[in-house]
């Protein structure tokens, strides 16, 4: 059993215990009901966007622009994704998912993120576990650099931040140690297959 | 000026890809529209396939955070971030970060509001909040698009990466602005 499925009880079960405690349940009630009513918003908001930019990517890979993508980048991904064939289309949105995460580009990512997960999936022989290339894809994708934090600068903007860009630089610098730890740890955990099925 | 360069990149790539996609397409004999709609339709159904996964996550989250018991896990952590040298105001936020994007925004525009953006803890919220990803969100809405149900790894991988992103942040701006 994977350790999400301990996590998810202590959230909840944590939770409603504390608020028992503290005398306030009620707030249990109305914050499941409203989270699960916003999670339902969060995906029909995707859809329109989803759609948008798959559409759009449906037609770069029949012109066979995602592949020429993997192409270029080819000598760094079959090092990141041994288990990937380099010509696998998987590898052009994996690139293309990271390249709008680091331009910030949260609509175009999800997208592209979800279509390398599908063709991930493909490899998987329909499997309900994660594959290795699935975690290393999201190793780099959640420790991905932003170079620019646009909502927060945003945010310093607003609030008369005499300069509202200086966090970039070392926003850059924590994401890239997060980032290489991330890669490393996988790497890790990949090889070493004895701690694979204890997680 | 790499400021603007990179802000004028982020506000001509969707309008260029949306140029430049189907013109290079239509250009390689790709029936454009029609491979447009058998795409979008792909849109469609993979967004509503996440829908489960995503209410099993948020109703836990939220529970969780609106009862307190957050407030009590950082308390419990507080001398962590002593030891680490960090004001423990910025605790929440760290706990918060690879859970909820619209909880963690939410508390670092407190922080903010409260201390003052240019303040220390305004600061170090700002690169806290600016430094990797929410890991469970992305874990939950990856994965549950194509069904997977056992993560492995991937969850202590993340984790680890956003433990490592906050203990940097708080290096860097001891560094750079204390």
């Amino acid at each position: 059993m994977s350790l999400l499925n301990l996590i998810w009880l202590l959230l909840l079960a944590s939770g409603i215990v504390v608020a028992a405690i503290n005398g306030n349940i009620e707030v249990v009630t109305e914050a499941a009901l409203g989270a699960a009513k916003g999670a339902v918003e969060v995906c029909f908001d995707l859809v329109g966007v989803m759609a948008l930019w798959l559409g759009i990517m449906r037609i770069a890979e029949k012109g066979g622009l995602v592949a020429a993508l993997a192409r270029a980048l080819r000598p760094l991904m079959v090092r990141l994704f041994p288990s990937v064939p380099p010509q696998h289309p998987a590898m052009g949105f994996i690139i293309l998912n990271l390249s709008a995460n680091m331009l910030g580009l949260g609509n175009a990512a999800t997208p592209f993120g979800l279509k390398a997960m599908q063709e991930l999936q493909t490899l998987n022989q329909g499997s309900d576990e994660a594959s290795t290339a699935m975690c290393t894809f999201l190793a780099l994708n959640t420790s991905c650099i932003t170079l620019i934090p646009a909502t927060i600068i945003g945010v310093r903007l607003s609030f008369g931040s005499a300069n509202p860009t200086e966090i970039v630089g070392p926003c850059i610098f924590a994401t890239s140690i997060a980032m290489l730890i991330a890669v490393s740890l996988d790497y890790w955990f990949r090889t070493y297959s004895r701690w694979r099925r204890l997680l | 000026m790499l400021f603007t360069i990179l802000n004028v990149i982020s506000t001509w790539a969707i309008p260029f890809l949306l140029l430049v996609i189907p013109i290079y397409g239509y250009l390689k004999k790709v029936p454009v529209y029609e491979s447009f709609v058998e795409g979008a339709e792909e849109g469609f159904t993979t967004a509503v396939k996440i829908i489960p996964f995503l209410v099993g996550m948020m109703v836990a989250i939220s529970v969780f955070r609106a009862s307190g018991a957050m407030e009590y896990l950082s308390q419990a952590l507080a001398p962590v971030t002593a030891l680490l040298d960090a004001p423990s105001e910025v605790l929440p936020l760290a706990i918060m970060r690879p859970l909820s994007g619209s909880g963690v925004l939410g508390m670092a525009t407190e922080l903010m509001r409260t201390y003052g953006p240019d303040s220390f803890i305004g600061r170090l919220a700002s690169v806290m909040q600016g430094t990797t990803d929410t890991t469970f969100f992305v874990l939950t809405v990856y994965f549950g698009a194509v069904g997977i149900k056992k993560y492995r790894y991937a969850i202590v991988t993340g984790l680890t990466a956003d433990i490592t992103g906050f203990i940097a942040s708080i290096y860097i701006c001891n560094l750079l602005f204390r």
